[in-house]
């Protein structure tokens, strides 16, 4: 029987690597994402993990690396933050659409410039339309359980999509939390070994990557898109075992106290923990206000989303993340459009907090409710609103 | 000596491979000298090979799907980055491997890209696998400019040539710089086998490559690719232009053998470099003082090779 350690999140995600036996894990460098990685070569150099960890010289090379090797045949696991993801971006469209199964850990970290290593979900945005599934991870827990979570869903044949499992850099990658690690046994029971329907094999040549020509590039395009809205299905399933085996249970969007409530606050990632603190404190002073966490993120859970929202009429939808120029943040206008011309849905409203490694407080989520509250009544100009900017 | 090459006794006219990996119908132009040379890498390397495809002119004529010229295992993910795709090929065939998850016999793993794919945005992809020490090979099919998007410089267009992004004009003579030394550059990093090759000289380019695969880490073999449609030169003329270039000097054939140079081919009485010059219309503008500033440099660049053979 596993039992709970005090460990830091970053080291129990490599240990979720080693148990779901990953093969092969081309990697380089990045603050946040470094504890990770570092832990991974070092089970690989005392042989609690039998794989290959190739240390590439730049991100870039890392995702070209675990896109042959994805197309070899093996399990694919990389780690990256920040201006290495954006580094990796050229090719982080390639296996999406190629279909090459793998799992990156993505310790999400504003974007230069200014440089800041501190969380925020801008790397992650600016990456939304790669084609991976991505979830978003709220504690140290559910990061090794989204990790191992990945694997299965990323190498079931019926998806063979590469999967990316988001956790907020340092906020949790560097905290040590009591984290149940699975038994080897039970993850051996979940996981099966990697099958994959192709690779290259001078046994049976395929050609794979070749030129699409007018005539095949939007079939191409249009059967990835099937292929990751087919997706959900499986990442559902792949969670209902999970709950069977493991005893812990996912669902694509979570509630917390939205019975009855008149604000939903939505968020993703870490600050979710502190926005059940003051969903808590609001309730205890007689507030109907309620959270709404956003854990599968691509293929985008509507359904599940609309269900979820109930009768509330109004949603403060908190991004961490600052398109410039843009209407809204990526998350507030997803949402909006979701509910677009959609007989007796919420009113929207779209808030930036938590750049660049700043906190999302408390009293932040309480001046979000109070702000959202007085929008619903009088229609604010701006269509967003960033939280907590200094005056000087 | 590398022990590897012990057994292998070399390609001759009578024992040449009658396998074709490449196989023919694809869609490169008429008299590419390019695809010619990747014929015989692949005859050479035979079907037990897995291909990693830098995006370039190799790449578009061979796989328009729904076709496909390739009868061995193919894969491209982008541009700069096809050392790296192999790098995870060769190190995931590596752990499956140990795993018993795919059989033992020894498959060859083959980087290729064009000049710029390896000598200007694919130079630290290919600097990082060939530190790392991958058992590969990478093929740079050198054909002097970016060809397929319409024959604009790279750092590998010889001195004077005129490209689309080299223009001679008013102000102007052509390309300004040296060609730049990729295989030199490839010695650098102390890996056991380098070599340049010419279609021109098809049994010592299929027993180059042969010895680039046998030979235990990472190896690169440089091969002079004459363009028709780049140069400007006749489609029937590829081959010949492919002899003049190493018969001028202009293009010197070479092995480094774990640092040690090796002289192919030494050129004892060398033709003018004009008799390689004239016929393409890539060099037809240069002057007097450019063509003598060219022949004497090209003098130079192989005595400083014949110099590094007689060293090492």
């Amino acid at each position: 029987m596993s039992k709970r350690v005090g460990v830091e999140v970053s080291i129990a995600i490599s240990e979720a690597v080693g148990l779901a036996r990953a093969e092969i894990i081309p990697a380089y460098p990045i603050t946040p994402q470094t504890h990770i990685v570092e832990h991974l070569s070092e089970m690989v150099a005392n042989g609690q993990l039998d794989a290959e960890f190739v240390p590439v010289e730049s991100e870039h090379a890392a995702m070209s690396c675990c896109c042959g090797a994805a197309a070899a045949g093996a399990r694919v696991f990389t780690s990256s933050s920040s201006q290495g993801l954006s580094l990796m971006s050229e090719i982080l469209y390639i296996p999406s659409t190629m279909r090459l199964p793998m799992v990156m850990v993505v310790a999400n970290r504003a974007l230069s410039a200014p440089i800041s290593i501190w969380n925020d979900h801008q790397d992650i945005m600016v990456q939304r339309d790669i084609g991976w599934i991505q979830t978003f991870a709220e504690n140290g827990q559910e990061a090794v359980d989204l990790t191992i979570h990945a694997f299965k869903v990323a190498e079931n044949r019926n998806v063979s999509l590469p999967m990316i499992v988001n956790i907020d850099g340092f906020t949790l990658s560097h905290v040590i939390e009591p984290i149940e690690l699975p038994d080897q046994e039970d993850v051996d029971a979940y996981l099966p070994p990697f099958k994959p329907r192709y690779k290259l094999d001078p046994r049976k040549p395929i050609t794979m990557g070749p030129v699409g020509i007018p005539e095949v590039y939007t079939e191409a395009k249009v059967a990835h898109d099937k292929a990751i809205k087919n997706s959900k299905r499986y990442i559902l399933k792949a969670w209902e075992e999970f709950e069977e085996v493991f005893g812990r249970k996912y669902e694509p969007v979570e509630t917390y106290r939205t019975e009855d409530a008149e604000v939903l606050l939505v968020g993703m990632g870490s600050i979710c923990e502190t926005a059940m603190t003051a969903v808590d404190k609001m309730r205890d002073q007689g507030q109907k206000v309620g959270l709404l966490k956003i854990r599968l993120w691509r293929p985008f859970p509507a359904q599940e989303f609309r269900k979820a929202v109930g009768k509330t009429k109004i949603l403060a939808v908190i991004d961490r993340c600052l398109p410039p120029g843009a209407v809204c943040g990526p998350v507030g206008a997803e949402l909006r459009s979701m509910f677009y011309k959609i007989p007796g849905s919420p009113k929207i409203f779209s808030f930036v907090a938590g750049l660049g490694g700043r906190d999302v407080t408390v009293s932040r989520f309480e001046e979000i409710v109070d702000k959202a509250r007085a929008f619903a009544k009088k229609r604010p100009r701006e269509l967003y609103e960033v939280i907590g900017v200094r005056e000087k | 000596m590398i022990p590897e090459f012990e057994k292998f006794k070399g390609f001759k006219a009578k024992n040449l491979p009658q396998i074709e990996p490449l196989a023919p119908g694809h869609r490169a132009c008429q008299g590419c000298g390019e695809v010619l040379a990747l014929r015989m890498v692949m005859k050479a390397l035979g079907k037990d090979v897995i291909v990693c495809n830098a995006t370039g002119c190799m790449e578009i004529i061979t796989s328009p799907y729904p076709h496909t010229a390739w009868n061995v295992p193919w894969i491209h993910i982008a541009f700069e980055n096809a050392a790296a795709v192999a790098s995870g090929v060769e190190a995931a065939r590596k752990v499956l491997k140990r795993k018993k998850k795919i059989p033992k016999k020894h498959v060859d793993i083959l980087a290729v890209g064009g000049d710029g794919a390896t000598g200007d945005i694919g130079l630290q992809w290919i600097s990082g696998a060939m530190e790392r020490g991958h058992d590969f090979l990478y093929v740079c099919l050198d054909n002097e400019a970016y060809m397929n998007t319409g024959v604009q410089r790279s750092g590998c267009t010889p001195y004077g040539a005129m490209t689309t992004t080299s223009p001679p004009g008013k102000k102007s003579f052509g390309q300004v710089t040296w060609k730049k030394n990729v295989p030199g550059i490839m010695v650098a990093h102390n890996i056991p086998y380098v070599a340049t090759a010419s279609p021109a000289y098809f049994l010592d380019l299929m027993n180059k490559v042969k010895k680039a695969a046998l030979v235990k880490g990472p190896a690169y073999v440089h091969i002079f690719s004459p363009c028709p449609t780049g140069w400007g030169s006749a489609g029937e003329r590829s081959v010949e232009f492919a002899r003049l270039a190493v018969e001028t000097k202009v293009f010197p054939l070479y092995e480094v053998i774990e640092g040690r140079y090796i002289m192919s081919r030494k050129i004892k009485k060398a033709k003018p470099v004009t008799e390689y010059l004239k016929g393409q219309k890539r060099f037809r503008h240069l002057d007097e003082a450019h063509i003598d500033y060219i022949q004497k440099r090209v003098d130079a660049e192989y005595e400083k090779l014949l110099r590094l053979s007689e060293m090492t």
